[in-house]
């Protein structure tokens, strides 16, 4: 609790903004011997005490507090006792699989934000090429520009060339017409004049003439009847 | 550097007092001190990424000696022998 207040009281945003990365984790943490006290402290007494030193002080704190019993032996120094024996052999037992487990953890977060960073990366190079298509494929403006004027070209002449045919078509339709009214005028005039002198030969036979020249015939019809029946 | 802007670990027992002077004791200066003496630690031994027992076991540790400083005068009752 201590811990979140701390951090939500924190000032944000003090120093200057800098657009580095961050620096990575640090992989190890600071060395602390028997998981109590910081190596520094060592250090700090090598000089003068030499690598035996901080045990001497040690030793020498520790019976001095049991002697003045400011430390008292009391029933929670045997709890103290059980329960920092069960914790060790936990810690030594089973502290080598957990943090192999905490590490694949981590480590599989990592490559999840690593992979989606890649996928963004190779998303963006498809990008970048299809982009470079596409500016290779306006130089082909031009084709394209002059195949469509080629195009129209095209119809405007079909075009043309239709009504061309077309007007030729009327025209000659109506021309035909003409030709065809002029013929059956003709026809008509033939057929008319040919019917009236026909008519009027007809009438001009009179009924003197019809006999004479029935009589004629009979006689010409005797005179062959008779040259046949010498023939046969 | 200059007094004022040295850290703890770094001043002469000599120097102390005229360190301790230097320092800022109003509420926000106490609270920065803390924060920024939890943070070096929490950096140094917790935001790590291999970390081991050391970093929780020292404030364990440091939570119990607390606690028995507090609770001496309790303790005291409960000596083996009178006179040391």
């Amino acid at each position: 609790v201590i811990c979140s207040v701390l951090h939500a009281t924190r000032p944000l945003h003090t120093t200057q903004q800098c657009s580095a990365p961050l620096p990575p984790l640090p992989e190890k943490g600071g060395e602390v011997r028997y998981g109590l006290i910081p190596e520094e402290f060592f250090q700090f007494l090598y000089p003068k005490t030499g690598v035996t030193g901080p045990y001497m002080l040690g030793t020498g704190l520790l019976l001095y507090l049991l002697s003045k019993e400011i430390y008292v032996v009391n029933h929670e120094t045997v709890a103290a006792a059980c329960i920092l024996s069960v914790i060790i052999y936990g810690v030594k037992k089973f502290g080598a699989d957990v943090a192999a487990f905490a590490d694949k953890l981590n480590e599989e977060k990592v490559a999840k934000a690593l992979a989606v960073k890649n996928e963004a990366i190779k998303d963006l190079e498809t990008a970048i090429e299809q982009e470079k298509k596409e500016q290779w494929r306006v130089e082909g403006r031009s084709y394209l520009f002059d195949a469509k004027r080629n195009n129209i070209a095209m119809l405007l002449e079909t075009n043309y060339r239709e009504r061309l045919l077309m007007v030729y078509n009327e025209v000659k339709k109506r021309l035909d017409y003409q030709v065809a009214m002029q013929n059956l005028k003709r026809q008509k005039e033939q057929d008319h004049m040919i019917e009236w002198v026909e008519k009027n030969v007809i009438q001009s036979i009179t009924p003197q003439q019809q006999k004479e020249s029935i009589a004629k015939c009979i006689l010409d019809l005797k005179a062959l009847s008779k040259s046949a029946q010498a023939a046969v | 550097g200059p007094l004022s802007e040295r850290r703890l670990m770094d001043v002469r027992l000599g120097e102390l007092p005229a360190w301790l002077a230097t320092r800022d004791f109003s509420p926000q200066g106490l609270l920065g001190g803390v924060q920024k003496a939890w943070n070096s630690y929490y950096d140094k031994y917790i935001n790590v990424r291999r970390g081991g027992p050391a970093g929780i076991s020292m404030l364990l540790a440091g939570y119990c000696l607390l606690s028995y400083g507090w609770n001496y005068q309790h303790i005291k009752c409960h000596r083996w022998r009178k006179y040391h």
